[in-house]
């Protein structure tokens, strides 16, 4: 099982925080994550919506694996 | 120096115990960001700010590393509250020293560029219409864009 966290706006469109799910075995990246989740949450895979990996933003084929805590980031307004 | 609290503070103290940290310089600039009371016409009751704890005080430091790296500081502070907050209070204040003055302004403004777009908080404002989440403005990643 992977941990999904939400963000900003993104917690309002998926109804809660965080959740967790189990990634189907083609799931390996963040590119393969995001067609995945986007196929029912579009929202999620928006271009201005960032993935971070355990704390860590990478490129799309950074992997993923059961275990990871996976954050979806909206566009950020710190400051 | 760099914080992340929900606690409130006071942006006076934090620049009396910078300046106390970096005797002998020239120049010292700061910033605080205050909440307003009121956006686009509509009054604002509180700010909420999240953030992605496991990500904020690494990206902030990353940014401060960059700011030091690119300007000769003799010293830099980053306060940045997350939480409830009421307007006119204290959101986020930064502070820069140098020898020379062009560096501390351009210091914080760097900071506040790159925070305000790449720091990972969210802010939700609660308004008479309810709450609404604020993403960064068209002017503020333009703002971003001009330190390449």
């Amino acid at each position: 099982m992977a941990r999904l966290l939400f963000f900003g706006r993104l917690q309002d469109a998926m109804g809660t925080g965080a959740l967790t799910a189990a990634l189907p075995a083609h799931v390996r990246d963040i590119e393969t994550l995001r067609a995945w989740l986007g196929a029912k949450h579009p929202e999620l895979c928006d271009a201005t919506v960032r993935i971070a990996v355990n704390a860590e933003l990478g490129p799309g084929n950074s992997a993923v694996a059961d275990g990871d805590e996976i954050a979806f980031l909206p566009p950020m307004s710190g400051g | 120096m760099i914080r992340i609290q929900a606690e409130p503070f006071d942006p006076g103290v934090e620049l009396a115990a910078f300046a106390a940290r970096v005797p002998g310089v020239g120049a010292i600039a700061s910033f605080t960001g205050l909440v307003r009371k009121d956006s686009e016409g509509s009054a604002v009751f509180a700010l909420e700010l999240e953030h992605y704890p496991a990500l904020t005080e690494k990206t902030v430091s990353a940014i401060a590393e960059d700011a030091r790296a690119r300007f000769a500081l003799a010293g830099l502070t980053v306060v940045h509250r997350h939480g409830a907050m009421a307007p006119g209070e204290p959101i986020v204040f930064v502070a820069a020293a140098a020898t020379h003055r062009r560096a501390a302004f351009d210091a914080v403004d760097y900071m506040m560029d790159r925070l305000k777009t790449e720091a990972p908080f969210w802010k939700r404002e609660h308004g008479p219409d309810g709450a609404r989440w604020i993403e960064a403005r068209a002017a503020d990643v333009k703002d971003r864009a001009r330190w390449g």
